[in-house]
This record gives C-alpha cells, sequence and structure tokens, in this order.
C-alpha cells in the first residue's frame, strides 16, 4: 500500500509546479488589470514576482487564493484548480496579502488564534503551542499579549508572517513580506525564508525592491502593466541584458573609430576622454574589444565592463519613469 | 518537512470558529456599550417612576408603565416596549451592518477566507454570533428590569392581559419566552443587516442602512392607508407579545412571527449567499 506521501509525490510529478496559470486575466471595467499571466513557479524555488506598484502583482495574487475571481484564465495551486478546490488547497497555503490586517482590540496571540481557527483542519488541541510558536518565530513572542493596536508597522508585518506559519505549509505566498520592516527585520525575514525553503516550502515573493529578490530568490517574474515580461532564472534574465563597455583614452576618436570597426555602436558622451558603448555584437568579448584598441595604438588608460545589472533588466523590461501604471 | 507530513487531519465540524465569532464579539468594547445602554433602559424607567412615584397612575406613557408601582415585575415588560421599537434595532443594525462589512473594513476578511473559512461557513457564522447578540440584548433588558424592579418596587404575582394571576416563577417563565419571541421578532432584520453587510466594506453605512430600514418598517407599518401591506413588514409582530401574556398562553402570534421572520431569513439569506458567494475580496 502506499502512503499518502507517496501518492502526493505522484501526483505532483504531473506538473512539478507550485503554480501554474494559463491566460490568466482580470478586467476591471475597461482596464485589463491583469492581463494573459502565464505563471510556471515549479516546486521548491523560492520565486520572486517582481513588478513596479500598480503593475497587477497583488490582484495575480489575490486570483491565486481565491479572493477574487479571474476574468478568464486557468489557475492551479499545488494539486488542485482555483477557486473550485480552495477548500482541499488553501490549508497548504499560507499567504501574506497586501499588507497585515488585525482586530485591533485582540492581542497579538488573539489574532492567530481567530485566524487559526477559521481553518477547520487546523487541529483547536495545538492551536495555543502553533501560535506560540509562529509568534516566536517572527520574534513577537514578548509582545504577544498586547493589543494589536499598539503594535508599530513592522510589527504588525510580523504578525501578519505569523499567521501564514500557523501550520506547516506546501507553499508560501507573500505579498511584499519586508514592508514596514527595520533592516534587522528585513534581515530576519529574508532567513527565515530561507530556512523555510530549506524544509521544502514552496516560496513566492512578491515584492518591487529589486535588491531584496536578488538575495532571496532563484527565480523570479516580472510583471509590467499587467503582463508578464519575462520569467526564468536570475541567471537568464541577467545575461539576457546586454553588457557595455566603458573606455577612458586620450585618443577618442580613433577609439570610436575601432568600435565601429568592430560592429559597435558608439555613444555620445559626457566627458571628451570616455568612449562608451553596449556589447551588442553576440560573442564580442571586452577582452577582444581591448586588443583591436591595443593592436591599432589606441592608449587605453581603463577599461571597464559594467554588467548587465537586474536593475537595468528591470527598467527595460517595465520601462522608466516614476508614473504608476494604470 | 513539508514533503515528509502526511494529510492533514479530517476537518472537525469548525464549531471552533462558532465560539471565536462569539468571543471576538464579546471582547469589543461596542458591545458592551451597547449592553450597558440597553440595561440603562429598564434602570432610567424604574428610577423614573420611582422617584415620581407619589403621582398617581395618569394612564399615559409606555403600556404596564402604570402597573410598575403595584408590581416590580412590571419593569422588565415596560422597558422591552420601549426597546423594541428603536433601541433594540438600532443595536442589532450595528452588530448584523458589522458582520461582513466590518472583517472587509479591517482587511481580516481575506485572510478569514484564505485560511480557509469558507464563503457559506463564515455567512452562517456570522449570522449565529448576530443571532447570539439578540438574545443577550433581549435578556439583558428583561433581566435588568426584573432585578431594578424587585429592587424599587413590591414584587407579587402578576395579573395577567387575561386576568388570570401567575406567581413570580410562572411569570419568569413568561418573561423568558417573551425574551425569545423578541429574538425571533429581530431574526429577519439580523438577515437584513447581514445581506447589506455583503455589499460594502463601509460598516458604518451597512449599520446606518439596517436601522434606517428597521424604522421605515415601522412607519410604513403605522399608515392604514398601508394595510395590505402590513403582513409582510418584519415588524408587524414585534410588539405582539401580548399573547404570551394570556392564560393559557395563545401562540398564535408567536407561530405567525416565527414564520415571517423566517421568510425573511430565507430570502435576505439567500440573497446574501448570492452576493458574497462571488464577490471580489479586494479590500
Amino acid at each position: 500500500m502506499r502512503s499518502a506521501h507517496d501518492e502526493r509525490t505522484a501526483r505532483e510529478g504531473a506538473t512539478g509546479l507550485a503554480i501554474e496559470t494559463r491566460g490568466l486575466t482580470k478586467v476591471f471595467g475597461r482596464q485589463r488589470a491583469v492581463d494573459g499571466v502565464d505563471l510556471a513557479v515549479p516546486r521548491g524555488t523560492v520565486f520572486g514576482f517582481l513588478g513596479p506598484n500598480g503593475s497587477g502583482k497583488t490582484t495575480t495574487i489575490r486570483m491565486l487564493l481565491g479572493l477574487a475571481a479571474a476574468s478568464s484564465g486557468e489557475i492551479r495551486l499545488l494539486d488542485g484548480a482555483m477557486p473550485k478546490d480552495a477548500r482541499a488547497v488553501l490549508p497548504r497555503v499560507g499567504a501574506l496579502v497586501e499588507g497585515p490586517a488585525i482586530y485591533p482590540f485582540l492581542s497579538g496571540r488573539a489574532n492567530l488564534q481567530r485566524f487559526d481557527a477559521a481553518d477547520r483542519h487546523t487541529s483547536p488541541s495545538t492551536r495555543n503551542a502553533r501560535v506560540d510558536a509562529a509568534l516566536e518565530r517572527v520574534g513577537l513572542g514578548h509582545a504577544a499579549k498586547k493589543r494589536a493596536h499598539a503594535y508599530s508597522l513592522g510589527m504588525k508585518q510580523r504578525l501578519g508572517i505569523a499567521n501564514a506559519l500557523l501550520a506547516p505549509r506546501d507553499l508560501l505566498i507573500l505579498d511584499e513580506p519586508t514592508n514596514g520592516l527595520d533592516p534587522q527585520g528585513t534581515r530576519e525575514v529574508r532567513n527565515l525564508i530561507r530556512s523555510l525553503s530549506d524544509d521544502g516550502t514552496t516560496i513566492f515573493v512578491s515584492s518591487h525592491l529589486l535588491a531584496e529578490v536578488e538575495q532571496m530568490c532563484t527565480m523570479i517574474a516580472v510583471m509590467s502593466a499587467g503582463r508578464l515580461v519575462a520569467q526564468g532564472t536570475l541567471d537568464d534574465l541577467r545575461s539576457q541584458g546586454t553588457a557595455r563597455v566603458r573606455i577612458t583614452t586620450p585618443d577618442p576618436a580613433d577609439a570610436r573609430r575601432i568600435l565601429s570597426g568592430l560592429g559597435l555602436v558608439p555613444e555620445p558622451h559626457g566627458r571628451d576622454d570616455v568612449v562608451t558603448a553596449e556589447l551588442s555584437v553576440p560573442g564580442l568579448q571586452s577582452e577582444a574589444v581591448n586588443a583591436a584598441l591595443v593592436r591599432a595604438d589606441v592608449r587605453v588608460r581603463g577599461l571597464e565592463v559594467s554588467g548587465a545589472s537586474l536593475e537595468d533588466r528591470f527598467v527595460a523590461l517595465t520601462g522608466e519613469g516614476f508614473d504608476v501604471a494604470g | 518537512m513539508a514533503q515528509v507530513r502526511p494529510a492533514r487531519g479530517r476537518r472537525s465540524l469548525g464549531l471552533t470558529l462558532v465560539v471565536s465569532e462569539i468571543t471576538v464579539l464579546f471582547r469589543r468594547l461596542r458591545t458592551w456599550a451597547m449592553i450597558g445602554a440597553l440595561a440603562l433602559i429598564p434602570i432610567l424607567i424604574a428610577v423614573v417612576v420611582r422617584v415620581s412615584s407619589d403621582g398617581a397612575a395618569s394612564g399615559r406613557g409606555p403600556a404596564f408603565l402604570n402597573s410598575i408601582t403595584q408590581n416590580g415585575l412590571f419593569v422588565s415588560l415596560t422597558a422591552l416596549t420601549v426597546a423594541i421599537p428603536l433601541f433594540l434595532p438600532l443595536t442589532i443594525g450595528v452588530v448584523a451592518g458589522d458582520t461582513i462589512a466590518g472583517e472587509a473594513n479591517l482587511g481580516t476578511l481575506r485572510y478569514l477566507l484564505v485560511a480557509p473559512a469558507g464563503r457559506l461557513r463564515l455567512l452562517l457564522v456570522k449570522y449565529a454570533g448576530a443571532a447570539l447578540f439578540c438574545f443577550v440584548a433581549t435578556l439583558t433588558v428583561v433581566v435588568t428590569g426584573a432585578i431594578i424592579g424587585a429592587l424599587l418596587f413590591p414584587v407579587g404575582p402578576v395579573t395577567l392581559l387575561s386576568g388570570d394571576t401567575v406567581g413570580i416563577p410562572g411569570y419568569f417563565v413568561r418573561l423568558l419566552l417573551l425574551a425569545l419571541y423578541v429574538t425571533v421578532s429581530l431574526m429577519g432584520l439580523s438577515a437584513i443587516g447581514l445581506f447589506i453587510s455583503t455589499l460594502t466594506t463601509i460598516p458604518v453605512g451597512a449599520m446606518a442602512a439596517t436601522a434606517a430600514l428597521a424604522a421605515v418598517a415601522q412607519i410604513l407599518g403605522a399608515l392604514p392607508q398601508l394595510e395590505w401591506l402590513h403582513p409582510w413588514l418584519f415588524t408587524n409582530y414585534w410588539l405582539g407579545f401580548g399573547d404570551l401574556l394570556r392564560e393559557p398562553i395563545v401562540w398564535t402570534s408567536f407561530a405567525d412571527n416565527a414564520l415571517l421572520q423566517f421568510g425573511y431569513i430565507a430570502v435576505f439569506g439567500t440573497l446574501a449567499y448570492g452576493r458574497f458567494s462571488t464577490k471580489d475580496i479586494l479590500s
């Protein structure tokens, strides 16, 4: 006889994805807040869900969790279709959606007891122990009895994360988990995510903070104006960007000529002794550029290669500018 | 950890959410403020009547008011008569209007649903909480009235509307029945409040709308031109508890009232479910 675990592995083996959406779309009035999103989040990854404010991240998460109905498209969460199998799937999912929410007149502990009671798969006999463990895990043990209205923003955020950890989960969906946290708190959350991931939990983290995602995640997806504009491993995404070369030389005119000869497009630069260009020719490495310059007796004082940063890539994908996508 | 964990245990009946709902409701200061205010009604009536009891019974004022000086047990009845049209519906409006809209406003609704509480289950639990509040609110008026009446006035066997006399224990049985009658009376309004609460994320709006509907129904019920409408108003039997004060008890109005309230529960419960089950939770 196969154990429940074997059966589950067998079932999950079918896709190997913790989250999968096909053509996920949400229309509010005339606006397509989420437009044809095909997410594929492999099990066991720490998956970053990036995008500027208003790009449709939270709306996507709401649909994943069955809070909002998709206008069209399909969602699979763990082994089930959402929202049809919500009752079977959601107990295995911990979530922080659009910030924490609390009953201000209840203590931190009573808040968690309330949310735990809402899930009828959890055992009331272990409730107090699980609540206290979750509070300890996010560093709120000492403030457990305090009324939540007296909590600071960071403490509320921690309480929200503790709520996602009330029971062992197979999938954690954390929307902007480090919002409002101080640097120590941010670091603790990062460590927490790492240790949960080591336990085998799939973690889906949305964020608009690139540095944070870069430190935590192995895979990312990028949203822009409701569309999924990139998805893959962090390295894939970085390598899609083009590196730049920056040459400091007393012979800028010669340098430009050589670079043009190599098929690059030198750009105007504010300083006379600096020439820059994108390494846009496939296969052309910076050392070859240097060798060509030296062969042509161009005096090179400095040669710098700036790898494509994730930030460049992010801006390239989601567009410059400070306006919130509307 | 996640991989080796066996399937989760059987689901329980989910009564813990009902317990949690009641706990949360009665841990709110607001709930106790309303119960305190309800308790003040009989106290106020009794004290005022006691202080000015030298004046002869004038025959004016709310029903049973003039019997209080002879028998303190009538304080409960007078207080109920005063509370039913205005104050009780107001407090029910607050509790029932807050059910879903209050959670939506706090944002806690999304966490209850993600837990997952189940939308139908949450509605039922919320309604159960509101119903319990109706009973507690009514009982508060009755019990406070009985206590303050016994403290300030003579207490003795009561002459019922039918002219028969019952002893004090018999009278308390009637009072309990009365509390049940009034609780049932408020069930329809609670269902309306629950439905309105699913329409908005602003609890105050749902509360006000629910309380206002109670007022409107009573105004319509007072217009003789609309007599055809009266049997359909959820307020129609609100003050019809007199039949419980006869010997033997006449159950017709209790049954009619229960049937009418049940109709309201069915209609507005269905509407609430229809709305809530498909609602996008965006708060």
